[in-house]
């Protein structure tokens, strides 16, 4: 039994090899993406294997392939294992830790590869060739600069952020800044961990504390769905606007739709991968040089532009 | 059967007397409301108590069900994934359904969801009882299954309800009867059921024998592992409640649904007095503590003395208070 066992791995072992050896030819692109927990993680596997399709389809000397890992821990090992086979052309790589994923990189990158950092940076930036990602400090602002015009300068806000990180601490400077020198007021700013349940509960119990609110801002849009079911169920009309950020479909379908409340949008798109796939596979076919930092502006999302937001078939 | 015998006296002053064991719960979410009025006004106003009370339902029909495995000796941390999960399917099927069978696709769904339900919890007894595995470990695997599976039927994004089905079904979350809003009433039936069955039914008096003492339990003739499974089986169809009750909210399941969920039950139990090492089980002292955890999470919004980085600090000091106060008012 074991010794079948033996003999059936070495021959399938031969096999893979002998593939390998007449696809040496082929360019390879790995990349490596967090696995589809939530609304956002998912939207990056959705776009990243958009891309790999289409490229692959596109260019047949180019083979683009997609990994997921569910934790730091196991990135690390899915570096290890799609450098071991093959000889890596490029990494486009959305790191889930910074800390533990540095050194990997650069074991990857000594190898030769071209390194593409996508959303979170890692440790030490001299490891990446090229580095794309989102602005969260513009999310805040934006969303801000719109409600001190539209509420002309005067109100009362009530904020929901995420869980404690850089990028919600980023998105609430951002909307800090942009609301400093008006006359908007923030009543109330507490976590609701990017959870729309959660964001429910304290919109309600936002609603029972305060009689007068003219604005929501919820940091991201699964928690703007809560928000938003908490609203709709108080009955209360003193909510002239409630934002989120990240352009979830639902919520860009409903700037499409022109929804009162929810008139526009920020964009932290998880498509950035797609971007950052193409450039690199730009830098390996075309010749096109691309080295360098690439900051996806989030500008606002408003009924002219929000078709090109809009991925309808994208699970976020 | 000496253990039925021998609890029922035992059992017969509390049905006459002010047990202050009993009490313990009730005592301290009086003095929470009481608190919390001094805090805000607000806070007792009828909107707010009745939103806090509302939200606290899911958990509290939930630890109904957990009463029954922690009193009768076992533990369950799948029920948050397992409550993500139901809904999923649920939603999956009612969707499915809607054209052929329009909003009668909502109590089709229901049965669907009370089967899942089912199914999951004696999926969860028989791994613990005849597979004879901790508690903690089998369920912290089913725990990880269910959630697996929920991020896999949703590919990790949302799985919305039909719009067609949404505004009939929005009542069973939004809705009142007699001024009470629905989920109140149902986990006010679903804890009378289960109090009904653990302190008037013989099934009832061999969970909290299970739990208490397991060798004497089985000893008198009680079959552990029968009545253990039923155990799992009741809070598989609590969630299942729950999960009905919480389709309408939001209208949708994605896979952060009912995380952590595991551990307000636990705490919700252990706060209602039954002990997390199995005896004697509190159906209403559980419920009362669903809504204590409830009601601290408003506090904390309607208060403005906590900084927001501290919040999670603060819940933890009301809790063990909480339960200072009962272990000194036994």
């Amino acid at each position: 039994m074991t010794r079948t066992k033996w003999i059936a791995a070495a021959a399938i072992g031969t096999l893979l090899m002998a593939g390998s050896a007449a696809a040496a030819d082929k360019k390879t692109v790995a990349v490596s993406i967090p696995a589809a927990d939530h609304g956002w993680t998912a939207g990056v596997v959705y776009h990243a294997q958009a891309a790999a399709k289409e490229i692959n389809a596109a260019f047949p000397d180019v083979e683009v392939i997609v990994k997921t890992s569910p934790s730091a821990t196991a990135q690390v090992s899915a570096l290890e294992d799609l450098s071991a086979g093959r000889k890596l052309d490029a990494l486009v790589i959305l790191p889930q830790t910074s800390e533990e994923l540095t050194m990997p990189v650069k074991a990857v990158k000594d190898s030769g590869a071209f390194i593409t950092v996508v959303d979170r940076g890692l440790n030490d930036p001299a490891i990446q060739d090229l580095y794309v990602a989102g602005d969260n400090i513009a999310v805040g602002k934006n969303t801000a600069k719109f409600l001190v015009e539209k509420l002309g300068g005067k109100g009362n806000l009530v904020v929901l952020r995420g869980i404690p990180t850089v990028i919600d601490d980023e998105r609430i400077k951002g909307f800090q800044d942009g609301i400093a020198g008006s006359d908007l007021k923030i009543l109330d700013i507490q976590y609701a961990n990017w959870n729309s349940d959660e964001a429910f509960k304290l919109m309600q119990d936002y609603l029972a504390k305060y009689p007068q609110i003219d604005a929501v801002w919820a940091n991201d849009d699964d928690m703007l769905l809560g928000v938003l079911e908490a609203v709709k169920e108080s009955g209360r009309t003193d909510i002239k606007f409630a934002l989120g950020g990240n352009g979830m479909k639902d919520i860009v379908k409903k700037v499409i739709d022109g929804d009162a409340m929810t008139p526009v949008e920020t964009p932290y798109p998880p498509s950035m991968i797609k971007t950052a796939i193409y450039m690199t596979v730009a830098n390996l076919v075309g010749h096109a040089p691309v080295r360098g930092t690439v900051k996806l502006d989030a500008p606002l999302i408003t009924q002219a532009n929000a078709a090109e937001f809009y991925f309808p078939d994208s699970p976020f | 059967m000496s253990t039925v015998t021998q609890s029922a006296p035992s059992r017969r002053p509390r049905d006459f007397a002010f047990s202050w064991a009993d009490a313990g719960p009730f005592l301290a979410l009086a003095a929470l409301l009481v608190i919390g009025f001094l805090v805000n006004p607000d806070f007792l106003s009828v909107t707010n108590l009745s939103n806090v009370i509302t939200r606290s339902a899911f958990i509290a029909i939930i630890a109904v069900g957990a009463t029954f495995v922690i009193s009768s000796g076992g533990l369950d941390l799948s029920v948050g994934s397992m409550a993500a999960f139901i809904t999923g399917i649920t939603i999956l099927f009612m969707n499915a359904m809607a054209p052929s069978w329009g909003a009668w696709a909502i109590p089709a769904g229901m049965v669907v969801a009370l089967m899942t339900g089912l199914a999951c919890g004696l999926a969860n007894g028989v791994i613990v009882t005849v597979g004879k595995i901790e508690p903690f470990i089998a369920t912290l695997g089913t725990m990880g299954i269910f959630r697996a599976l929920i991020t896999y039927m949703s590919d990790g994004g949302t799985i919305p309800i039909d719009r067609t089905l949404r505004e009939a079904y929005r009542p069973v979350y939004f809705g009142t009867v007699g001024g009470i809003p629905i989920p109140i009433l149902v986990s006010l039936a679903v804890a009378a059921i289960a109090s009904f069955i653990l302190y008037k039914t013989k099934y009832g008096r061999k969970c909290a024998a299970a739990g208490a003492n397991e060798d004497v339990a089985r000893y008198s003739g009680i079959s552990i592992v029968r009545t253990r499974t039923i155990a799992y089986v009741v809070q598989g169809a609590c969630v299942a409640i729950a999960a009905i009750c919480y389709v309408p909210r939001l209208g949708a399941a994605t896979p952060t649904t009912g995380v952590l969920w595991e551990l307000q039950v636990i705490t919700a139990v252990v706060i209602g007095g039954t002990a997390l090492r199995g005896g004697k089980g509190h159906i209403w002292g559980t419920v009362a503590g669903a809504v204590i955890l409830e009601l601290i999470a408003n506090l904390m919004v309607l208060s403005d003395f906590v900084s927001e980085y501290l919040v999670a600090a603060v819940q933890g000091v009301i809790i063990i208070i909480a339960m200072l106060i009962q272990r000194f008012s036994k």
